[in-house]
């Protein structure tokens, strides 16, 4: 298969960003990362959008020939997709991208991922982010997405002893790591009194344990490797890339405590790369909550099962520990525009493979993991990047 | 020649009910909302008080400090969002109630939150190009919250008038400024017996874009900070904005002690900056400033720069003060909260 690089990134800071609209935030960030390739709009052939409901959110569908038409590409008449895959839409996205580059049939492919969620109302956009769980099985009967969530950390807690104060652990890691991140939502550290003393959404999750609403795009500029330094002295190369599906339903999957999708998702794409998870430096991996972040780097076997929660307690994760996970305060700091979340992580882990994270920069970063997932883990999508210079 | 406020009066409903009291029947914890509002408990209008009785009592209250003839009030405005009739005027009402009627302007206004300003305004443009001698502004509400909804720990009931003119002023309106933009962070259409808001678009892009817009651009004007007042009093929706804003601008807690009522009458909507400004004068001496900023949704801020004059001295104060007023408590339960606010369905035919 050919090998395909990322050769430019662009983003928008995370927020509710009340006077910015969808196509403001998709221009923006598209821009940028064409900027940054330094490719012309001629050699671009193709676009492929995350997005996950601006049917809902904004009342806007075909956004993938609006992304196109809005950033000054509608005369190109390029092929535009708009892939929606429940959280894991953007991360699809990039999948689907690479897969286009490296059957040979394009060259040259731009990637965003973009969601505006300020504009409905909190519980709307709640109960439209819960249209990603079964409507039938689950929703329909009070289930919300925090509830669901709250079920596996509660398994958590009673089959590996995780603590409260554990899962608070990754909320304050991610939020020292936001601090850090200019384009994050949250710039401000939290103490793990805080956490612990937030009202429930739904108990053993507090408010901080949540990640929050969000506006914010993010871009990606694809090439297949063989034309990529022409572009750039510095290509980032998709080492591996791996997707799965389970059960939608929680109460229909194997087991509230692994999700089996990140399993073999991860396991995939480090097959397809010849990695070991002790390999990786860096990784963005899905922590809508707090619990997730754990279930996350249990699953993808940077420790074992259970230990995610101690492990996270004693620094394993933290930026520049064992392995740095979310060094760009990921959904809970940085934010989480659904749509945007996949392609967000691989901008973030260029930019530390590039070496341009700033104050966040992990040091000696060679190889990075993005993890993203769609509902509570009926999908689950694992890519893997490596320096290519 | 300036215009300035010659007299004021307020009136708040004795009732109050607290947010524990509320929360407790909507399986809330009301006394964590009531922290997070800085609000420890809000009026609420006895069954037989609206918009029409609130004013008239502040109208009243208003005249009954000065020597003024109500004949030579030639202008009434209210501005409010709870006004009793959709069709048919509150104003009138306080015209005759007072004796001002019938050779006078009158007018509803209604501007969310700051229609009371926005009167304030106009009886400045009045009495400055000689139309009239003095002009009443009034702000009042009996504003509604759903049951259930945030807004139930903060809608509360009250207003405040003020009679401006060029002659006799207490207090001179140096300067105003507004500051308006098509904002939909909280609306009720005709009809609707509640009012919707954007949640967290009420705040940044709605309050604190607009009143601190609107003050800064009033510093800008008069070549003043924060420093150079005694008083500061901002529309107080709840107890934490308007300290948030103030703090943002400049000033410290001590000068908007004094003006910030929410805390214990909750939001008086139309009212609320004026009850505010109504506590500071209860307690101003001659050469104080004061620098006030309103807000109402939809969205626009007005702000004033007052200076209070040696004519304050000759005022009749010692009628019932603001702090009085809010001290007259009568904490009433959630039940009788309901009955009191019209939300318990009677038979047909009955009271």
């Amino acid at each position: 298969m050919r090998d395909v690089a990322v050769i430019g990134v662009g983003e928008t800071a995370f927020g509710e960003l009340w006077d910015r609209s969808f196509r403001d935030l998709g221009i923006e960030a598209g821009l940028r990362a064409i900027q940054d390739a330094k490719v012309t709009a001629d050699e671009i052939d193709a676009l492929y959008v995350g997005n996950m409901s601006a049917g809902k959110f904004v009342d806007q569908e075909h956004v993938s020939a609006l992304v196109a038409d809005y950033s000054g590409l509608a005369d190109q008449h390029l092929p535009t997709v708009r892939v929606e895959g429940g959280g894991a839409c953007g991360a699809i996205a990039l999948l689907q991208a690479r897969l286009a580059i490296a059957s040979g049939m394009h060259d040259i492919v731009v990637v965003g991922g973009a969601e505006k969620m300020t504009d409905v109302g909190d519980v709307q956009a709640a109960q439209i982010l819960a249209g990603t769980a079964d409507q039938e099985w689950e929703t329909v009967f009070g289930a919300t997405f925090a509830g669901l969530y709250a079920m596996m950390a509660r398994r958590h807690m009673y089959e590996f002893g995780t603590t409260r104060e554990q899962l608070a652990a990754v909320a304050v890691k991610n939020h020292r790591n936001g601090a850090l991140n200019p384009n994050a939502q949250f710039q401000r550290e939290i103490t793990l009194e805080t956490v612990l003393q937030a009202p429930w959404v739904a108990e053993p999750l507090g408010l901080f344990d949540c990640a929050p609403l969000s506006d914010g795009a993010v871009a990606l500029v694809l090439c297949g490797m063989d034309r990529a330094r022409k572009y750039t002295d510095r290509p980032v190369r998709i080492a591996g890339s791996g997707q799965a599906s389970d059960f939608v339903a929680l109460h229909d999957r194997r087991d509230l405590t692994t999700m089996d999708a990140t399993v073999i998702a991860g396991k995939r794409a480090m097959q397809e790369a010849s990695f070991e998870p002790k390999d990786i430096q860096v990784a963005e991996v899905h922590d809508n909550f707090t619990i997730t972040e754990i279930l996350a780097i249990e699953d993808l076997r940077f420790v074992p099962k259970g230990k995610g929660g101690p492990a996270t307690e004693e620094g394993f994760t933290a930026l520049n520990g064992k392995i740095t996970v979310n060094p760009s305060g990921g959904l809970k700091a940085r934010g989480q525009p659904v749509g945007a979340t996949g392609v967000a992580q691989a901008v973030e882990i260029v930019r530390q493979l590039r070496g341009e994270a700033g104050k966040r920069q992990v040091t000696g970063a060679e190889r990075g993991l993005t993890h993203t997932l769609g509902g509570t883990g009926a999908t689950a999508v694992v890519h893997l990047f490596e320096r290519g210079d | 020649m300036k215009s300035g406020i010659v007299s004021y009066g307020a009136y708040v409903p004795r009732y109050r009910i607290r947010p524990k009291d509320i929360g407790a029947v909507w399986g809330a914890d009301g006394e964590a909302m009531g922290r997070g509002l800085n609000i420890r408990s809000k009026s609420v209008p006895g069954p037989d008080e609206d918009v029409i009785t609130i004013s008239v009592e502040a109208a009243r209250s208003c005249m009954a400090k000065v020597d003024v003839e109500p004949t030579d009030v030639g202008a009434i405005y209210v501005g409010s969002e709870s006004h009793p009739y959709a069709v048919k005027p509150t104003a009138t009402i306080v015209a005759e109630a007072i004796g001002a009627a019938p050779v006078m302007t009158a007018a509803d206004y209604e501007f969310a939150c700051k229609a009371g300003t926005a009167a304030i305004q106009t009886c400045m443009g009045l009495t400055l190009s000689g139309m009239c001698k003095y002009g009443m502004a009034i702000g009042s509400d009996t504003s509604q919250g759903a049951p259930g909804d945030a807004l139930e720990y903060s809608a509360s009931a009250g207003g405040a008038a003020f009679l401006v003119g060029t002659d006799g002023v207490i207090a001179t309106l140096d300067h105003t400024v507004s500051y308006t933009t098509d904002t939909p962070d909280f609306w009720r259409r005709e009809g609707q017996r509640y009012p919707s808001h954007g949640g967290r678009f009420t705040g940044e892009p709605a309050y604190f874009r607009h009143v601190v817009g609107c003050a800064q651009l009033l510093f800008k004007r008069t070549g003043t900070t924060a420093e150079d007042y005694d008083y500061a009093v901002f529309h107080q929706p709840n107890g934490k904005f308007p300290v948030r804003a103030g703090k943002q601008l400049g000033f410290k807690e001590a000068q908007m002690d004094t003006g910030l009522l929410v805390r214990d009458i909750g939001n008086t909507y139309s009212g609320a900056i004026l009850v505010g400004l109504c506590a500071i004068l209860d307690e101003a001496e001659p050469g104080d400033r004061i620098f006030a900023v309103g807000y109402g949704s939809g969205a626009g801020s007005d702000a004033f720069d007052l200076t209070v004059t040696d004519g304050i001295q000759k005022l009749r104060r010692d009628g019932r003060s603001m702090k009085a007023m809010i001290e007259d408590a009568k904490f009433i339960d959630y039940a009788t909260y309901a009955k009191y606010r019209g939300k318990i369905l009677l038979r047909e035919g009955s009271a």
